[in-house]
């Protein structure tokens, strides 16, 4: 119970103060409908209508990455910027369960995005995006966010040494739109790119929300999804636990 | 005179290695290759799944398109730099004239973005396996810095601004942004809508990515002078208007003792 009201707590209080930064909240809003509403003129301009809604859906789920690819890679670092990292790591709780609430802020500040993309391409562009299996499509979303928080869980933890990690997990942002199928088919992807795809959590996830909106069943990318993304908490925590032993060993918490 | 050219070259130069702070390899990197050769790859596939035109548009199109990066960016970090650094109340007493101090540390700009364009070029191109004929490679070079120039003028607008606004990353990427869209970047000026074009004819880039296409389309670099002509007047422009914003904000700046508060 302890655990689920510390994610909770820590969860609301990361995400209230992120929502007034004008980087975390206002640029994870605005960013991605840049790149969206290019994506909607391309496929505008090819003119095929069906085309264009699964471009709003892939579209919509990409906001959910960029809020969560590079403010990920640094989070740990602006802990330690900001002189609270050595608190955090000496508290009684156990270090996971304070970054995870940290990354889930992120991904559900891009779920806000998820929701201002569809709602920018409704009301500028008037695609009109049907959802068929509303349920599934909430779950898909959700479990979507969920994933990639995790996915962010181990970028923030694997980055904590590297002091240009922005630059690491910006890098990562156009990579992970165009492999992991949030517009682009894998099946147009090169053969050997495609298992790299599968090992990335938001390839189920888009795939999930994509099979909601056109009503076939999302429930299998869903499973897949959680079991992908359970395999990277497992890892990140596997990485926290070794960084912190190192990093109190070597006294170099605080160093960069 | 002198001591406004070795304001413009040292000065500039010394501002760049001291707050362009991508410079390290872990940074530029990422940031300076990764980065354009994705947007590249990634806005040709999108392309191709659109069924809308063909690689060659992409690779010019995102690739002159990302010296934005370190144009806006970079600029933006002369007056937010200066600012984290607690230096910038220091740099605006100096009596150093305005117009050699910001300039100079415009150019170093221009060729840190003339270097990511081609890179972005040459890496894209390969990538995509477009072929760009050896007899463009001049002229695309020639516009390519041309573009970079235009965009610096529109980085000194964003210095300026960010005399009254704190997030100067906020800002460059946003600017950033609406270049991505309003330039023809990805979508050609006619199939956007008639105010979105005429929106883009005024930005830095668009005649720039025009000349660019058209060159690699087979047109003689005398073909495209008018376009390259039209770059440098939009980017001249956007000089005159940074120099302008600097100028007013420093001056309110000083009047309402705010330098150090936006």
């Amino acid at each position: 119970m302890s655990v689920a009201r510390l994610l909770v707590v820590g969860t609301w209080l990361q995400l209230k103060m992120r929502a007034r930064s004008a980087f975390d909240g206002v640029l994870a809003l605005v960013y991605p409908l840049f790149f969206a509403t290019t994506v909607f003129l391309m496929f505008r301009q090819g003119g095929e209508s069906g085309a264009l809604v699964g471009a709003a859906v892939g579209a919509s789920v990409m906001g959910v990455w960029s809020a969560v690819s590079t403010t990920a890679s640094t989070s740990l670092q602006s802990e330690r910027r900001q002189g609270t990292l050595e608190l955090l790591v000496a508290s009684p709780t156990h270090f996971p369960l304070i970054v995870v609430p940290i990354t889930l802020s992120m991904a559900i500040i891009g779920l806000w995005s998820l929701v201002t993309t569809l709602l920018w391409g409704r009301l500028v562009f008037g695609i009109d995006v049907r959802i068929d299996d509303p349920a599934g499509f909430v779950a898909a979303a959700l479990v979507t966010v969920l994933a990639i928080a995790l996915v962010g869980y181990l970028l923030a933890v694997s980055a904590v040494r590297y002091r240009g990690a922005w630059a690491f997990g910006t890098a990562l942002e156009l990579p992970v739109w165009l492999i992991c199928g949030f517009l682009v088919p894998l099946g147009q992807l090169p053969s050997w790119v495609r298992p790299i795809s599968w090992l990335l959590p938001p390839t189920w996830g888009v795939s999930a929300v994509k099979h909601a909106a056109e009503g076939s069943s999302p429930w299998l990318d869903i499973t897949v999804c959680v079991a992908v993304a359970a395999c990277y908490a497992v890892l990140a925590t596997a990485v926290c636990t070794r960084l912190l032993r190192s990093a109190r060993a070597a006294a170099t918490l605080s160093l960069t | 005179m002198t001591t406004s050219l070795r304001i413009f070259f040292r000065g500039g130069l010394t501002s760049y290695r001291a707050l362009f702070t991508w410079l390290s390899p872990w940074i530029l990197i990422p940031t300076f290759i990764v980065e354009p050769v994705f947007q590249v790859l990634f806005f040709a596939a999108v392309g191709r799944t659109a069924g809308v035109n063909d690689n060659s548009f992409y690779l010019i199109g995102n690739a002159v398109q990302y010296a934005a990066i370190p144009c806006l960016f970079a600029m933006s970090n002369t007056i937010g730099g200066e600012r984290y650094s607690q230096t910038l109340s220091l740099l605006l007493v100096s009596p150093a004239r305005r117009t050699p101090l910001f300039l100079g540390r415009a150019l170093p700009v221009i060729v840190n973005g003339f270097a990511c364009s081609v890179v972005a070029l040459a890496v894209g191109a390969l990538a995509l396996g477009v072929t760009l004929a050896p007899v463009t490679w001049l002229p695309l070079a020639l516009v390519v810095a041309v573009c970079s120039f235009a965009c610096t003028g529109l980085g000194l607008v964003t210095a300026g601004l960010a005399l009254r606004v704190r997030e100067t990353a906020v800002l460059a990427n946003i600017v950033f942004g609406v270049l991505l869209i309003f330039c023809g970047t990805n979508v050609p000026l006619s199939a956007l809508p008639g105010w979105m074009a005429a929106v883009g004819g005024w930005l830095p880039m668009t005649h720039g990515i025009a000349a660019a296409r058209e060159l690699a389309g087979g047109s003689r670099l005398s073909d495209v002078t008018g376009l390259i002509a039209q770059e440098l007047g939009v980017g001249l422009l956007y000089i005159v208007i940074g120099l302008g914003l600097l100028a007013f904000f420093e001056s309110e700046s000083r009047r309402r003792a705010t330098l150090e508060i936006a």
